[in-house]
Parts: C-alpha cells; structure tokens; sequence
C-alpha cells in the first residue's frame, strides 16, 4: 500500500491483515504526522496570506476613497472661504504633494510605524487620539462581548435543551423582543432604571482608568449591558439552532447508547459541535462591537473610538477619518483571522486537512 | 437473559409496535428482519429506551429478571452501555467527528465510573486492538474522519462492548459497507458474541446477512412479529405469506428474454482518470490519485451490463467519465461512433440517461414531476407535445398521468425511482446508467423495479449499465459482468460464467463474502 493514501488504508485490510503488523507501520505513522503537520502549517499560511490580502486591499480603497477622487480635500475641509495659502498650507499638512503611489506608501509606511498623522481639529497625532480611545472602546467592546456570550450561550444551550416546551418558548419570545428592539432604548430605558429610578450607576461620562478599575467598569457596565442585550438575543438563537441541529446527529445517539445522560450528551458531544456556527457570529459581532457603539458612546457620553469618528466626520478631519477607518478595518479582519484560528481549534478536520 | 413482553408502542394516533415478543439467552443472535417502517428500530429503541419524542410504550422488557420499564432515567443510563449496548447503521456519522477515538471509547469506561482516565485510555487501547485497530496502526489520537467506513464500525463496536455487556443491539450494522468490509464485520460480530458470551439482537434488512448471521430470525411486518424460524429452515419452512413473499422477492429474477447482441453503442478505451489531492507539503507538487486507470469496455445495443467493485474501486468516477460530465486524463469515450466529453453535444448526451441511488436527492422537493421528469428536454429541444410525452412516461413506469401534477414528497421511495426512471425514458435514449439505483430500496420495491426496468428493456432495446455493489441484483438482470478493482477491470465475462467460476482472486473474494440466500 502506498504511504500516500493511508486514509483509505482501511478500504480493503482485513481483520487478519491488520494485525499483521507491516514493516512500514512506524514510517507510515511519522509520514502521517509530517503530513498532518505540513496540512496545519498549510491552513496557517493560507490564512495569514488572506489576512494580509484583504489589508493591503482595504488600505488601497480607504486611500483612493479620501485621497484619490476628484475635488482637494484640503479645500473641502476648510470650506468655501478659506484663503488660498490656508489651502495651500493644509495640503502641505495632509501629505497631499507628489503623487499618489508616493503618497499611499508613504501613508502605510507611516502607519506601520504607529504614524497616523496629526489631528486637524485636535491638534495632536492620531496615534494618541486613538490610543486614548481605544483605552475606552476595547473594554467596552469585550465587556459587552463577555456579558452577551455569558447571557446568550446558557441561554442557547437552556433552550435546545428543552426544545418545544415552555422554557423554549420564553427564550425565544424573550431574544424576539432584544432583536426587535433596537439597543439605545435599551441604553435609555437602563438609564431611566438604573441611573435615576434607582441610582446605582452613572447616567454617563466616564472617569478615566486613573480613578480605579472598578469605578472605569461601573461607568461602563450600563453601555455594555445596552450593547450585549440585542447581540445576545441574536447569539442565542444561533446556539439553539445549531444546537438542535447537532442533537439530531447520530453520534448523540451513539453517546446516548453508551450510558450518557441527555445532559451530558449535550454538554459533552453536542457544544463543541455546534460552537461552529456560533464562532462565525461571535466574530462578526466583536467587530461591530468595536466599531459600531457610535450611538451608545453618544448616548452615554463616552470618549470611544467611535464617538471619535463620528466627531472627525462632522469637523471633517479627514486625517483622523482615514487613519480611524483603517485601523477598525485591520481590527475587523484580525477578528475574523482568529476566529479563522479558533475554528481549527475547535475542528480537527480543519487542522489536518488544511 | 432478556425478554420482551408484549411490547406496543405508539407516537401520536399512529401504531408503530403491536404486541412484540421475545425471549434471547446468551452467546445467542437473534435476527430480527423486515422492510423499512416494519418496525424494527423502534424494537431496539424501545429497549434502549431511547424512544423519539412523543412515543408512548407498553409491555415488559425485562434484564435478568429487572423491568427495564420501572428504572429512572438516571438508572436507565447505568443500564446504557454497561449491561445493554447498541451500534447503528451509519458508522460515518456515529461518531463525534471533533474527538478522539481513543477519547469517544474510553468515554464508555469513564461515563459508567469503572475506570479512572488512565486506566480508561489503557483499555481502550486494548478494545480497539480487540476489534482489529492495532495501536500502531491506530493510535487513540486518531479522529474519525482519518478512518474509512469500515474502520469506524469497529471504532464504534470497541465503545459498544467496552463493558463487556450482557446485550449487543446491532441496528444495520453493515448496511453502508462494502461487501468484504460486511463479512469482516460480521465475523467479529460473531466473534465477540461467542467469547463474550453476549446475547445479540441482530437488526438488518438483508435476508442474505440474517440467514448467515442468526440462530433464531424473527420476521416483522407492520409492527408486528409475524414469523419466526432458524436459519436452516429458510426458505421452505416459512408459513406467513408475508414472510414467503419477502424471501420470493430477494431472490427474483426478472423474465428476460435473451436478445442478440447489437451493434457497440458505449466504448470506452483505455480511459484513465486522475483526480488532484490537497498538496502534502506546503510548496510541493499536488499528488494525483489515479481513479480510473486505462480501462476498456464496450456496451453493445440492448445489453444489461454490470459493473460490480467496492467503493473507492472507480467505478462511480467511470460512470462520470462514461456520461460526459468529466473529462478523461488519457484514452476515448465513443457513443455510437461518436466522442463522448464535457464539451458534446446536447442532442448526443440525449441519448443516454442516468438513474442515481437517492432519487429523492436528485429531485427538486420544489418542483413537481411535470417539471422534473421534463427536465432532460433542455437536450434536444422542448418537442411540441412535450406534456403527452411526460404522460406516456409516467404510464410506462407504472405511474398515471395525473401524477405529473404532485411534487415527490408525496410518493414512496420506489414511486420515486419511478419517477426517475421516467426522466430518464423521457428523451428515448439506447442507453441508461443505473448507479446503485435499487440499493436503497426494500427487497420486494427492488423486485417490482428490476421487473420493470426488464420490460422496459424488451419494449425499447435499451442498455443498460448497471453500477452497483449487490452482486444479488447483478446475477438476476445483467448479461454480462465487469469487476472493477483499484482503478483497473480485473475481470470480464458472461454472468453466468463469472458467477459460476469466477478467474480472478478479487473476484472470488467478492463472491465468497457477499452473503447469499439459501436457494429455494
């Protein structure tokens, strides 16, 4: 038998050829383990190069997007009235002299060293504008992350679980309504509760990290809540179905067979199965969570990424647009690089076949 | 050791078990028979008590002298696995594909608390090497989907008898392997039956595999027991008509009559086939996989050829080649003098037809026949009394012509192969190809299809390439065999000839593991 098709070695061996023992088993064995290293180094490379790809493709549209159109930003940005050495001034600020290709790698070989430019309204480099926000909408963003994913999953599980009966029906009645309603009603109606009805937390702003861990999460718990409620409505009924789906599958039965409990079949054989579907979305919500809290951050006034954007699109700063833009580009398409990892974790098929 | 006690169940307003009865003592197989619905899942389920939703069970089923039916859950799931165990039909799907088998057999061990993790691993190692996966062949990290089908039913066995139970259900075990995978599964079956001293209840549709299999067979029609018997007394010492028809119908052969041999319609030539694998180092050349390795065959005008071999032999990928849909690595396809290739013509591929295993998967649920069996028009051109043809099809397969107006869910499997084989009459072609189309059927729907794929045959002078792995439904319609091993034809001949003495070891080995009914 060639060592190349040891996956169909089984198709024609006997029960007494099995046994045999053939001379080649320990050399086909470590042929199959280099193989199985070469699949994983194989899945890793083709996702780093998709990584990569998809970067340098975004940065290309951002650019000619801002930069490449027709019409001066420079003039744009300051308006009808400005003066023409204003103008002028502001090109030479923006980088907006010498070509484009110059200026585009000029732009990424800036930013790949942590130079984004300087803020035109701010007065100050983007680099720190973003640091400082990020301080803020990171957190914010794993916290609502964590608290949806704590709610949803459980919640997912409870439902499959007891599928038809009325525990179902009260989870889904329940994430019908936190998909229905949209999240600063939620931020709203948290703030009327729990801010003035009865005032446990902060109706908004928050105090920085130098006041303390605690008093910077207490200040976020309110948004977070807000932004976790819908997105783990929606995560809950991607764990319920996937789960379901699973329960039906025949290894379930073999567990079940075996002396397993229905508990424990789901617990033990069911969740890790089903967790596939639930990583795509988890991913996709982390990026939205990241980039999307623009009307939480207003509605509870904190200093986050995408308050800063939204105030750099009406001051028209296109420095901080562009650079903000990009770096929430690379965040989206590194979540979706791990969670390219995390399903391979999760799948031994994925990690072996490549 | 076990018996069951009038056992009835029920789901909604619909019987599903009446009044079952048996009794099974040790190191004794009882085979238990029937066609699909007839019951005989539900019998193991109801034991198991692992009941869908919604079923309702009476009767005793008693363990050494325990009813099984006063147990709680929690003590039922003791019962599971340790002193009952149960394997399935699919062995590709029994399986959790993201664990180890080393971790899904010792989880067997762990679950019941009889050995701690180490000690489970250790006698893992030893159940897997009982069942033929040697360590070091098989290590416990494999995974399932790095095993073949065969290999996974052992996987599947070792977790089954893991606590040396007191009862084995074997729901189908060997439906979906191959004919020489079958036999080694059954012999370990039997094996671990006689040194473990287990009772066995042996579920399977195939006549062949009872009669080889059973001390005691039991036959079951609608829910109900309706004839039992021992091996040696098959066929003759049935009295049930039911269960005398059920042994007539596995053992039909078609009336046919034995036309000249025409003029070659499908040649194939030295055809060779390469598929390209996933590339085993990160920059290295992708490694081909030879399927179809230069073979030669012709089909004459009016012929009933079959072409038998195990899966993975090639002979799917042949019948791909032989269609059209792919395009050959080396060699020729002639249809009636003419090349056959992904690139020809329409109206030449009119003029042969295909009937695949699963009609309903070949069917759109959103369509109704109508639609479906006029589908293959598209070739030649939609004729103007296109609607009269898909009726005169309909009628010649058995169906009615109102029937053009419903959708396939609303008819049984056999309807459904019907309906299949009257999108493949509808364009009048000389050739058809049958891959595994009456695999899936029960035995008595596979007698009435064979029928009439023989009438159809006579009426039309159709041929037929018939691709399957059931060597009993080669011997009754074919003219003339091709066994297919690895890629190559390792032998040709008259059926007849081939069956009674067969040149080739493959071939032999074929014919010696395929479980044959006693003759009448």
């Amino acid at each position: 038998m060639r060592a190349g098709r040891w996956g169909r070695a089984g198709l024609h061996a006997g029960g007494r050829r099995i046994h045999d023992g053939s001379p080649g088993a320990k050399g086909l064995a470590r042929a199959a383990a280099s193989a199985r290293l070469a699949h994983m180094a194989r899945y890793l490379a083709l996702r780093f190069l998709s990584l990569a790809l998809s970067l340098a493709v975004a940065s290309v549209v951002i650019f000619a997007v801002i930069q490449g159109v027709p019409g001066d930003p420079a003039a744009f940005m300051l308006g009808l009235n400005a003066a023409p050495e204003t103008v002028a001034a502001l090109r030479a600020e923006l980088g907006l002299e010498g070509g484009l290709g110059q200026r585009y790698i000029a732009w990424v070989a800036g930013m790949a060293t942590g130079d984004f430019g300087i803020s035109y309204t701010y007065r100050v480099p983007v680099s720190e504008l973003v640091a400082d926000r990020l301080a803020v909408s990171l957190p914010l963003a794993a916290y609502a992350l964590i608290l949806s994913t704590a709610l949803a999953l459980p919640a997912g599980m409870l439902a499959a679980a007891r599928r038809g009966g009325p525990v179902d029906w009260g989870i889904i009645g329940a994430t019908q309504l936190g998909i229905a309603v949209p999240n600063f009603w939620f931020a709203m109606l948290l703030v009327v509760l729990f801010a003035i009805t009865w005032p446990v937390f902060s109706a908004g702003g928050f105090p920085g990290w130098e006041a303390g861990l605690f008093a910077g999460l207490k200040a976020l718990t309110l948004p977070a809540v807000a932004l976790a409620l819908p997105q783990a409505a929606i995560l809950a009924r991607v764990m319920r179905s996937a789960l379901i789906e699973t329960l039906q599958a025949d290894y379930i039965r073999t567990a079940r067979a075996k002396g397993l409990s229905e508990g424990a079949a789901i617990r033990r054989h069911a969740f890790r199965n089903a967790l596939i579907p639930v990583l795509t979305i988890l991913g996709l919500q982390f990026s939205f969570l990241l980039a999307g809290a623009i009307i939480i951050e207003n509605v509870f006034f904190l200093p986050g990424l995408g308050r800063l954007i939204f105030q750099g699109i009406t001051a028209r700063d296109l420095i901080v647009v562009q650079s903000v833009t990009m770096l929430l580009v690379f965040a989206v398409i590194l979540v979706t690089f791990l969670v390219d990892l995390a399903y391979a974790a999760v799948d031994p098929r994925l990690r072996k076949r490549g | 050791m076990i018996s069951v006690e009038g056992l009835s169940v029920d789901i909604g307003a619909q019987p599903i078990l009446r009044d079952v009865s048996f009794a099974l003592e040790r190191g004794r197989v009882l085979g238990l028979v029937g066609e699909s619905g007839s019951g005989k899942s539900m019998t193991a389920l109801s034991v198991m008590r692992l009941l869908p939703r919604g079923a309702r069970a009476s009767g005793r089923v008693t363990l050494e002298g325990r009813d099984l039916g006063t147990l709680t859950e929690r003590q039922m799931c003791d019962v599971r696995g340790r002193e009952v165990a149960m394997i399935f039909q699919e062995p590709m799907t029994a399986l959790n594909p993201v664990q180890t088998i080393g971790d899904q057999v010792a989880e067997t061990l762990l679950v019941h608390g009889v050995a701690g993790r180490a000690e489970a691993m250790a006698r893992a190692k030893d159940r897997l090497a009982r069942v033929g996966l040697s360590p070091d062949r098989f290590p416990l990290s494999r995974y399932p989907f790095e095993l073949s089908g065969g290999q996974r039913q052992r996987v599947c066995i070792a977790l089954a008898v893991a606590l040396r139970p007191k009862l084995l259900i074997a729901d189908e075990p060997t439906t979906a392997l191959d004919v020489t995978t079958q036999a080694q599964i059954l012999s370990l079956v039997r094996e671990l039956v006689a040194e473990e001293g287990m009772a066995c209840l042996f579920i399977t549709h195939d006549l062949g595999v009872v009669a080889e299999m059973a001390d005691e067979i039991a036959v079951m029609q609608a829910g109900r027991i309706v004839e039992r018997t021992v091996p040696a007394a098959l066929p003759g010492g049935l009295r049930h008509p039911y269960a005398r028809s059920l042994f007539a119908a596995a053992a039909h052969v078609p009336a046919r009559k034995a036309a000249p041999p025409g003029a070659p319609l499908l040649e194939v030539e030295s055809a060779v086939r390469d598929y390209i694998l996933p590339r085993r180092r990160l920059f290295g050349p992708a490694p081909r996989f030879r399927a179809v390795d230069g073979v030669s065959l012709t089909v004459r005008a009016g012929e009933c050829v079959a072409l038998v071999g195990e899966s993975g032999s090639g002979k799917s990928t042949l019948a791909r080649a032989s269609l059209g849909l792919d395009a050959l690595q080396g060699g020729a396809i002639r249809l009636g003098g003419e090349a056959v290739s992904p690139a020809m013509r329409p109206d030449l591929r009119r003029r042969m037809q295909v009937v695949f295993q699963d009609p309903y998967g070949s069917f759109n649920p959103r369509h109704r026949v109508a639609r479906l069996v006029s589908e293959p028009f598209h070739l030649g051109g939609r004729p103007a009394d296109s609607e009269a043809r898909v009726a005169e099809a309909l009628e010649e397969v058995g169906l009615s012509a109102a029937d053009a107006a419903k959708f396939p869910h609303e008819f049984s499997g056999g309807q459904r192969q019907r309906i299949a084989i009257a999108r493949a009459l509808v364009t009048r072609p000389d050739l058809i190809v049958l891959d595994e189309a009456v695999s899936a059927l029960d035995v008595s729907v596979r007698a009435r299809i064979l029928d009439l794929l023989a009438d159809l045959q006579a009426r039309h002078g159709l041929a037929y390439l018939f691709i399957t792995h059931d060597l009993t439904v080669v011997r009754a319609i074919a003219d003339r065999v091709l066994v297919m091993k690895a890629g190559r034809i390792v032998e040709e001949g008259a059926t007849a000839r081939v069956f009674a003495a067969p040149s080739h070891a493959y071939t032999r080995e074929l014919l010696d593991a395929a479980p044959l009914l006693p003759a009448a």
